[in-house]
């Protein structure tokens, strides 16, 4: 916060120096311009006359998909287990194989910074980098349709998640209980169960059930592609253009994604 | 029973943090360990179990050169030394059985001691030295659940259930406060005594040091410059170890405060 | 001392025995009919094993010339797509955070932005994406309509929690001196609040190009219609190279958020 003495000899003082000033002011230019050019970009195929036709295809829509046909609930209760159950089964199954990875990342438990880390930091950035829509899309090409899929798809997908969290909690624990524990004479798998495994339990259930609850909304949308589950009930239900039904998913897709939000917390809490 | 020989730790940063230091201690003798921040002390201390690896010279054990020792050949010589940190270097999260008996882990393996089934002699070495430290009621409490006081017990507790030669004593009373910081000493010095143990105690607290060892190494910038009985402290001593100070005025406050606290029955132990 | 041998056992995970049992048991059982519903179906998987080995194939060659045209484009929509939500959405999301903060919105307006809020987080984007297809039409458009509403939904929630945690001394501090209510959210929360956001905003960076790369399945533009116009012709190493320069983009946001985060801080 510079204060600078003018001519008259009062003294002046200013938030930032003059050459901040601009420099924020051109960085604010340059997004300014930044947005202006990607915006043009990006819509010059885009046909303005169904924009703005869009307030009354949504009430045209909008009237056609309320009431929600109720009695379609009695189908839908197995493809919501299906979601349920590769959501679970999918962290489960990322869980058990983001665990290693995590190991072989921290930087205080790889066994070597240079060739390890490097490929297990690699797994991570691939496993994160890619939806686990389009992983559904390509095992559903390899395994064909089904829940199969869609559990190997939200497993591939939340490894990379999980890992990364963990392996920064790893990181972050206190060095001296895992030295008293090598000053005991414990071997070095004995040092990892009971020095370092005790400090990160607390953020591996806490981020282990984090993941779970974003996989729940993961799952519902892997139907769109084969992969099981609620979504085939939606992409059925719109290329028949069965509005109501398709407003009956929704509100299932809502109260399930609200309850195990909830759940999540309240475990989350807990385990604080 | 430990002899170290020409003693060198060069960090990779360039720092000499010992230099060259030879010290004898026979059985049964608690060694005082005193100087200035940075004079080496914590290191001198870590190279002797190798939680630092030393540059040069030896270290041997009941005649066991320490230095050469290969992986799983120091695990098992790790055993015979019992160390106690400066902040407990307690596992949080567990128990405080479970962290005493984790003490016992270089004589268990892996499984055994991740399911908790040690040996009932385990458990029975467990008990004894909870009793002499005076923690029976609290086994189960977890260790962030006890004060200052109660760690470091614990921490002393671990040490001994190795039923160690050697205790290696790193600023024991650092974190506590006056009072327990002596009845911690006390206890320390009693044990050795009991037992027969020699130990090496880092300790900054010169006053504290004079009160309860029977012999002093004061080391400056990693090399030993004072060697002797606590009385042999003499102000010039002093200024050798530590640099120039009203040495006369700063001990002589400190005689008088434990003068004003002796008389205290050992039961106070158990509510420190 | 005492001679006789005491036995300990580590006290288990839940005290009451009942519960104990109860939730174990309901566990294993869970997992048993959990992984039951699940169809192994061989014969469809050993045919499904020659494509997996095209596939990994492809990645060892990814071929990125033949449909290059394709990728260029969909890859322009993706970035193009990310830039202008991101910067909308983190526009968007200042009122809708602040309406959403207990401690300085008036009810009505706190309910309102809350069931706002709720409503673009638990829809998946894919699944708001079909409806702004349907509206809009196909392209981008109505993928960065998808992604501004969805980054609304996150960073509000976020900069709402940021804001009723706030430390508030500071407020009543700056409210004690008589300011009014812009003053004390320019001066006492802002401050606070400001750090957290631009971290967030750049890992939203990350997720909106992640997610641009997955609207175009439904025709919201962007590489995923590319990837899935490649997967359905079983090129595989055309789609190789799609991922590979989705995982490279990936990468590069997340130096580029590390060494901006390191300059801010």
């Amino acid at each position: 916060m510079p204060v600078s003495l003018s001519r008259d000899g009062d003294r002046h003082w200013k938030r930032r120096t003059s050459r901040a000033e601009w420099l924020r002011f051109a960085g604010w230019l340059a997004l300014v311009m930044l947005f202006i050019f990607t915006w043009r970009v990006m819509t010059q195929d885009t046909i303005w006359a169904f924009v703005l036709d869009a307030p009354r295809q949504a009430a045209d829509i909008g009237s056609r998909m309320w009431p929600p046909r109720w009695s379609y609930m009695s189908a839908l209760w197995k493809p919501l287990w299906d979601t349920i159950n590769m959501a679970t089964l999918g962290t489960l199954l990322a869980v058990i194989l983001a665990v290693p990875v995590a190991f072989l990342t921290a930087r205080n438990t790889t066994p070597s910074v240079v060739f390890v880390r490097p490929v297990a930091l690699l797994v991570i950035v691939s496993s994160r980098s890619i939806n686990a829509l389009i992983w559904a899309l390509l095992l559903v090409t390899i395994l064909g349709p089904g829940v199969l899929a869609g559990v190997i798809a939200i497993a591939l997908r939340s490894v990379g998640f999980i890992a990364k969290l963990l392996y920064e909690a790893i990181e972050e624990i206190n060095i001296e209980p895992v030295e008293a524990i090598r000053a005991t004479g414990a071997s070095a798998p004995q040092v990892l169960a009971w020095g370092i495994w005790p400090q990160i339990t607390p953020a591996f259930a806490g981020i282990s059930v984090f993941r779970w609850d974003i996989n729940i909304r993961e799952a519902t949308v892997l139907g769109l592609v084969g992969a099981g589950g609620i979504g085939v009930n939606l992409e059925s239900s719109m290329n028949t253009l069965a509005w109501p039904q398709v407003t009956l998913i929704l509100i299932v897709i809502l109260a399930t994604v609200i309850v195990s939000e909830w759940v999540s917390a309240k475990i989350r809490h807990a385990l604080l | 029973m430990l002899v170290i020989d020409n003693l060198t730790k060069r960090y990779s940063t360039g720092d000499l943090a010992v230099d060259n230091v030879s010290l004898s201690v026979p059985a049964g003798q608690v060694v005082g360990l005193i100087g200035p921040s940075g004079a080496g002390k914590s290191s001198l201390i870590r190279c002797v179990n190798r939680l630092v690896e030393p540059s040069g010279g030896s270290i041997k054990l009941n005649g066991l050169d320490l230095s050469r020792l290969s992986r799983g050949a120091l695990g098992q010589a790790r055993r015979r030394m019992g160390m106690i940190f400066q902040e407990y270097a307690l596992v949080d999260r567990l128990t405080v059985m479970e962290n005493v008996l984790s003490g016992r882990l270089g004589y268990v393996g892996f499984w055994r001691s991740y399911l908790r089934r040690f040996p009932q002699s385990d458990i029975d070495r467990a008990f004894v030295v909870l009793e002499r430290v005076g923690l029976l009621d609290h086994i189960d409490k977890r260790a962030d659940a006890l004060s200052g006081g109660q760690r470091q017990r614990v921490g002393i507790a671990r040490a001994l259930v190795q039923e160690p030669d050697l205790l290696l004593v790193d600023e024991p009373t650092a974190s506590l406060d006056p009072k327990t910081s002596r009845q911690i000493m006390r206890l320390i010095v009693e044990i050795c005594a009991e037992r027969g143990l020699a130990a090496i105690v880092n300790i900054h607290d010169v006053a504290l040091a004079q009160m309860f060892v029977q012999r002093i190494v004061g080391l400056r910038k990693g090399a030993i410059v004072f060697d002797g009985p606590p009385d042999g402290l003499t102000p010039e001593a002093l200024t050798e170890i530590y640099g120039a100070e009203d040495w006369a005025a700063t001990i002589s406050k400190a005689q008088e405060d434990d003068e004003a606290e002796t008389g205290l029955p050992d039961k106070t132990l158990a509510s420190a | 001392m005492s001679a006789i041998s005491r036995r300990w056992t580590p006290p288990p995970l839940i005290a009451n025995r009942a519960l104990r049992y109860g939730v174990y048991a309901g566990l294993c059982l869970y997992l048993l009919v959990a992984f039951s519903t699940i169809e192994f179906n061989w014969t469809r998987m050993s045919e499904g094993a020659a494509r997996a080995g095209n596939l990994f194939a492809g990645f060892l060659r990814p071929d990125f010339t033949s449909r290059w045209d394709d990728i260029e484009a969909g890859l322009l929509e993706s970035l193009t797509m990310t830039v202008t939500s991101t910067i909308v959405g983190i526009i968007l999301s200042i009122p809708f955070g602040i309406g959403a903060a207990r401690n300085i919105a008036p009810a009505p307006v706190y309910a309102f932005c809350r069931a706002f809020i709720a409503v673009a987080r638990s829809l998946q984007e894919v699944i708001i994406a079909i409806f702004l297809v349907v509206l809009f039409g196909f392209g981008p458009f109505a993928g960065f309509l998808t992604l501004a509403f969805a980054t609304i939904g996150f960073l509000a929630k976020l900069l709402a929690e940021d804001i009723e945690d706030c430390d508030p001394a500071p407020l009543e501090a700056i409210r004690a001196t008589g300011a009014g209510w812009w003053q004390v959210l320019a001066y006492a929360i802002l401050p606070q609040v400001a750090p957290r956001l631009i971290g967030l905003s750049l890992y939203r960076v990350d997720i909106n190009f992640r997610e641009s790369a997955v609207v175009g399945i439904v025709g919201a533009g962007g590489i995923g219609a590319t990837l899935n116009t490649a997967m359905d012709r079983y090129e595989f190493d055309s789609a190789a190279a799609i991922l590979l320069i989705i995982i490279g983009i990936v990468l590069a946001c997340e130096y580029a958020s590390g060494f901006i985060r390191a300059k801010v801080q």
